[in-house]
């Protein structure tokens, strides 16, 4: 594969700690090869603070193959960065040219404060589960994994919602800091199972009422989420939360 | 001596003689007996969730910023189970039989039949968790197959399968919490195991987010926390997987078994530069379809797709004509290192060759012009057709190629090269998971025990399920059920105290060190010595070597580290040194290990031990156990021996040709 070295000015906010305000600071990458993925071009920034003294820039990463969710940079005004359907770790330095100035960011919204640099804490989506994003089954409880069919199509669409990684950039795209994307996919993801029908009522009301408590906002349908989203979850899933959530009201 | 505590009796009913006669705890008495579990990937997050079913009282720890993080996550191609849906001869004793075959018969097989018995259970529980596995259009659950293996036993979703199992385990965990019956504790690393009079009694870890150090008492302590893949730098392992959890463990008089068996993984991303931080696995699925081959001639420096048919070797299928491209990833993954050696090696850096998918994508396509009665379709129109069919199968292997390389798989073959993925090393356990401190249990990739010196592909989620829901609950019980007197020790005790000093101690020195060399060069140092001395093919001089300059690389890190930041805040820097300092101390050991077993088994390839043929050659008579390794010292270990008896399958040279 061809690629080329390049020089790209990085403006990253940087912040001690929770308590601390932030800032941006400039920082100067050079020599980097456009083969290195983002995150890699970031590990030769901080190897070189290290070496000048300086504390280097904390960011959220682990497996670095867009799978773990775990990466979290808002990148020139969009979470991820420029690529469709791409997480930060797989996002690479082809995206940019020479010279070009990059703005980093945390992710943005009260329920995601940030704890330094560009880490959030975002346990708030593991109590949204805890409300409800499961389904009620102990182990040993279960009958044989081929006793109850599955329509193929059914099955193809909770996995697609299934698919969500709990990075949190539907929240960090959205105006409203709204965690809809993320709660719909989950909802879906159980609600188009059989396994998952027994719970549905509760599992909707007593996911949005985490969500609330949590304090992230309402959905203004702009959708925002869905077009930055890493795993291209549909925004589709807003609606038949909604249309659960109806539901439940009404009927229980 | 060592005592697996096999149950006695014939295979089959090992485990269901012991699941009748094992010690149970009353319920009353659960709720009083805590458990830590450190590590939240399928292991952990399995047992976590199902022993807070039980009613005990669980603490799980995880690094990472939540459960569902843990690097099980990126396991792509699929779970092994003797369902025998496809009705093509799969059985318990099939499966086992291949396991143990495909593990070079260095697996126990009290052990290894355990796991083929509980595997279809791990399924059916999946699947009532809402784990949406790939179907068929009857509804019914989908099979595709696997390497060293010739029946379709392999259940996945998409190339997502460990994703979708974390999730249904993480979920279940999620449950636990909101009932109470789990405390999470996230961004904690645990840096001691405590023992009192003998026994696990529980653990010093520290906040990743304050740095403040804490306690934590459980009856029994349950490590998780993984393989030690990233002791070679450049793996397919998350960036913070690591020994830690393990080597404490070790440091404290847990045996380590077999720590030289690591696995090699033949397809991965090449290496593109010196600023690569870890390797990409493209998922063994894609052997199914893909077909592996370099150019005839050396130095081969045309494009792919202007070699001509008849100039490309398809070494695979050429040497191992019974199994071609579905041997198992040690035989691949020696193959590839042989060609590239030998000069034939394609791409830039000549340490690659190709999966080529321009076979399936015809086939395919001629496959759906058939359904849908096209007879006259043009060979652009089926080629189209097949690669809609390769991207429903494997659309996001390939779209993540695309996404690192720049290349495009669907017009031009991938390049590969092997690169390390997991390690069937790790804690010695017995047949109860139980590591030799009491107490102390090791699950899933963190333990030794089921994959002898090779693991076969989509088996390893099959293992951290099978230890976390189905064989911990049982074998836990049988411990816990003498401990329901021990009232819950203050973390005031002096062994606490002793404890949480030792890693305080060792923090203040780390950070007072002060040198000019940073973690990452001093890591990436150690990776290439394990990767150039006891990567694919070791021997004895260069393993002697390799010991010697990691003794001396041990030297300059505690001399001449430099870790930036302070100890009472977030530090990944300082979280990192600690993991590095581990993965040193470990390396030496797998050297050791290496240098000690004169033999070639699975993973395991010493130059000296080989056939004619280049094939890697045992040697029972000599090696037919399992090394445990004791710490005696500073790079002083004593071996154990776990004689491997073999009372049913009868060992023999492997063959795949």
């Amino acid at each position: 594969m061809e690629h080329k070295i390049i020089n790209v000015k990085l403006k990253v906010w940087r912040q001690k700690n929770g308590n601390a305000s932030g800032g941006f600071e400039m920082y100067d990458a050079n020599d980097i090869s456009t083969e290195m993925s983002f995150l890699e071009m970031f590990d030769v920034l901080n190897e070189r603070l290290i070496k000048e003294g300086k504390d280097p820039i904390a960011f959220d990463h682990d497996c670095r193959e867009g799978i773990c969710g775990m990466c979290s940079m808002f990148i020139n005004g969009r979470p991820h960065g420029p690529w469709q359907g791409t997480t930060t770790c797989q996002l690479h330095m082809r995206a940019f040219n020479d010279g070009d100035t990059v703005v980093v960011e945390p992710w943005r919204a009260n329920a995601f404060p940030v704890l330094k640099d560009l880490m959030v804490d975002r346990s708030a989506f593991d109590r949204i589960i805890q409300a409800g994003g499961y389904i009620s089954v102990n182990t040993g409880n279960a009958v044989d994994g081929n006793a109850l069919p599955i329509e193929k199509d059914k099955a193809d669409l909770a996995f697609a919602n299934a698919a969500c990684i709990g990075c949190g950039a539907c929240v960090a795209a959205c105006k409203n800091s709204s965690a809809m994307l993320f709660l719909s996919a989950k909802v879906s993801h159980l609600s188009l199972l059989p396994q998952g029908a027994p719970e549905r009522k509760t599992r909707a009301i007593n996911m949005i009422a985490q969500m609330d408590k949590e304090g992230f906002g309402a959905c203004t349908n702009t959708g925002a989420c869905e077009a930055v989203c890493p795993k291209e979850i549909s925004i589709t899933n807003i609606a038949r939360l909604n249309q659960e959530y109806l539901l439940a009201g009404l009927t229980s | 001596m060592l005592n697996a505590k096999i149950p006695a009796g014939p295979l089959d009913s090992k485990w269901k003689n012991y699941k009748a006669t094992c010690k149970l705890v009353n319920p009353a008495n659960k709720r009083k007996l805590e458990v830590i579990v450190v590590g939240t990937g399928l292991a952990g997050a399995s047992a976590a969730a199902s022993l807070g079913e039980l009613g005990y009282k669980v603490k799980a720890f995880c690094f990472q910023d939540s459960p569902r993080r843990a690097h099980s996550i990126a396991a792509q191609g699929g779970i092994n189970a003797a369902k025998n849906y496809q009705n093509d001869g799969d059985s318990t004793y099939r499966l086992f039989y291949d396991t143990i075959k495909g593990g070079d018969y260095r697996a126990r097989e009290g052990n290894v039949y355990r796991l083929a018995e509980v595997s279809a259970s791990i399924i059916d529980q999946c699947v009532a968790q809402g784990v949406p596995f790939a179907r068929e259009y009857g509804g019914l659950l989908s099979n595709r197959s696997f390497g060293g293996t010739q029946v379709q036993r392999t259940f996945y979703a998409a190339g997502q399968t460990g994703q979708q199992l974390l999730i249904g385990a993480y979920q279940a965990l999620e449950r636990q919490v909101a009932l109470g019956n789990v405390k999470m504790y996230n961004r904690h690393e645990m840096l001691e195991v405590v023992v009192i009079d003998g026994k696990a009694r529980g653990i010093i870890c520290r906040n990743l987010v304050t740095g403040e150090l804490e306690r934590h008492f459980g009856h029994a302590v349950l490590l998780c926390s993984g393989g030690y893949g990233n002791v070679f730098y450049l793996s397919t392992n998350a960036m913070g997987s690591n020994v830690t959890a393990a080597w404490k463990a070790h440091k404290k008089g847990a045996y380590f078994g077999n720590p030289c068996f690591t696995q090699i993984h033949p397809t991965c991303i090449p290496v593109s530069g010196d600023h690569q931080s870890k390797l990409t696995l493209m998922s063994e699925s894609l052997r199914n379809d893909g077909r592996i081959w370099v150019p005839k001639k050396q130095g081969d420096n045309r494009k792919s797709i202007e070699i001509p048919e008849e100039e490309r070797d398809y070494y695979l299928e050429r040497r191992y004509p019974a199994f071609g491209n579905l041997v198992p990833r040690d035989v691949a993954s020696r193959a590839a290192k042989e060609r590239c050696d030998a000069g034939y090696g394609v791409g830039t850096s000549k340490q690659a060759v190709f999966l080529d998918f321009a076979d399936a994508i015809k086939r395919y396509g001629h496959i759906e012009a058939g359904k849908q009665g096209l007879d006259h379709a043009s060979d652009e129109e089926m080629i189209k057709m097949g690669k809609e069919v390769v991207k429903e199968k494997y659309g996001n292997l390939f779209d993540m190629y695309e996404k690192i390389t720049g290349e495009n798989p669907y017009e031009m073959p991938m390049r590969i090269y092997p690169a390390v993925h997991y390690t069937m090393g790790g804690l010695w356990v017995d047949y109860e998971l139980m590591t030799n401190i009491p107490g102390l249990y090791a699950l899933g990739e963190a333990n030794f025990s089921d994959h002898g010196a090779n693991r076969l592909g989509a088996s390893a989620l099959m293992q951290g399920l099978a230890d976390g829901y189905f064989v911990i609950p049982y074998s836990i019980g049988n411990y816990l059920a003498d401990e329901i007197r021990t009232t819950n020790i203050p973390t005031s005790h002096p062994a606490f105290e002793a404890a949480e000093k030792e890693v305080r101690d060792r923090i203040e020195k780390l950070m007072s060190i002060k040198g000019n060399q940073t973690v990452e060069s001093l890591h990436k140092r150690l990776g290439k010595i394990m990767w150039d001395k006891c990567g694919m093919a070791r021997n004895a001089e260069g393993l002697k070597q390799a010991i010697t300059e990691i003794q001396q690389l041990k030297k300059e890190f505690w001399s001449d580290v430099k870790i930036p930041g302070e100890i009472n805040e977030m530090n990944p820097e300082l979280d990192k040194a600690n993991r590095v300092a581990d993965f040193i101390e470990l390396g030496e050991l797998m050297c050791l290990d290496a240098l000690q077993r004169e033999e070639s088994c699975g993973g395991h390839f010493r130059e000296e031990s080989q056939t004619e043929e280049g094939e890697a050659l045992r040697h029972d008579d000599r090696f037919m156990y399992v090394s445990a390794w004791e710490l005696k010292g500073d790079s002083n270990w004593e071996l154990h021996k776990e004689v491997l008896d073999y009372e049913v399958v009868k060992p023999s040279q492997r063959s795949y040709k």
